[in-house]
């Protein structure tokens, strides 16, 4: 993993494998923490967090080593910012199914996005859909109807 | 009492499976496939299994993990097996609301109400 922090923001680049993904959602999660999110932000952002990783090294880099994610993290006592982009062929946000609708419930996969997006206070895809930037801010538990908060 | 799985604790209540997830993350590709693995070791186990999943220790899941459940899911009801979760902290069962799997599954409160509710 090569990593820097430059101002608030840290950087990472990693091949695309499971261990190393971890590896830098620890890290991100050790800088949510130290500044105090609350209990439903946290959840929230490890949630989405694990998601993005997993759709950029499974399915956009299709488990290819040679190819990296690239990965920022800002994190300030009012909101966390993640951004994430990967090696692939990118694909169409509005041509994901619905996962919740009858035809597709029983679908074994598709609900990455879903819950990427119910978790995060913002989400913004860009690059063919190969980046995707995620912001969830700490807001009091109740605050919005947001995933994790009342 | 049948020898438990890496990352299960299983135990008996009558002819149901009880079944306790030891880690309180389902998060990596890696950790669901084992214990995709070990369910369905248990499910196969039984002509007409009954399953109990108790969530209590479980803290966080990815989507990944919910995949996995709706496949048991599944072969439990091929096998015209029986399928209840319990045991599902507040923020568990949110994400199961967001997918709306909350209607997939049969989801009870407390691992006794769970129990009573097989048929």
């Amino acid at each position: 993993m090569e990593g820097h922090r430059l101002s608030d923001h840290l950087r990472f680049i990693i091949p695309s494998d499971f261990h190393e993904g971890r590896a830098i959602q620890r890290r991100i999660m050790e800088e949510v923490e130290k500044h105090h999110f609350n209990e439903d932000a946290v959840f929230a952002i490890k949630l989405a967090l694990e998601e993005a990783l997993i759709n950029a090294i499974k399915h956009g880099n299709k488990l290819d080593k040679h190819k990296k994610v690239r990965i920022q993290c800002r994190v300030t006592d009012q909101e966390a910012e993640i951004i994430i982009e990967d090696e692939g062929p990118g694909f169409d946000r509005s041509s994901v199914p619905d996962p919740t609708t009858e035809e597709n419930i029983e679908r074994l996969h598709g609900r990455g996005i879903l819950l990427m997006e119910a978790y995060m206070h913002l989400i913004e895809w860009s690059n063919r859909g190969r980046k995707v930037r995620m912001v969830r801010r700490n807001d009091p538990p109740g605050a919005d109807n947001r995933g994790s908060a009342a | 009492m049948a020898e438990s799985p890496a990352r299960l604790n299983v135990t008996s209540h009558k002819d149901i499976a009880v079944v306790e997830f030891t880690e309180n993350k389902i998060l990596d590709e890696m950790s669901v496939s084992e214990i995709e693995r070990a369910l369905t070791t248990l499910l196969e186990a039984k002509e007409r299994p009954k399953i109990l999943l108790d969530f209590a220790n479980v803290d966080h899941l990815t989507s990944a993990a919910l995949g996995m459940l709706i496949n048991i899911n599944n072969r439990i009801k091929q096998q015209n097996g029986q399928l209840r979760l319990a045991n599902i902290r507040p923020q568990i069962m949110e994400v199961f609301m967001i997918t709306k799997l909350n209607r997939l599954f049969r989801i009870l409160g407390t691992r006794a109400e769970a129990l009573g509710n097989f048929e």
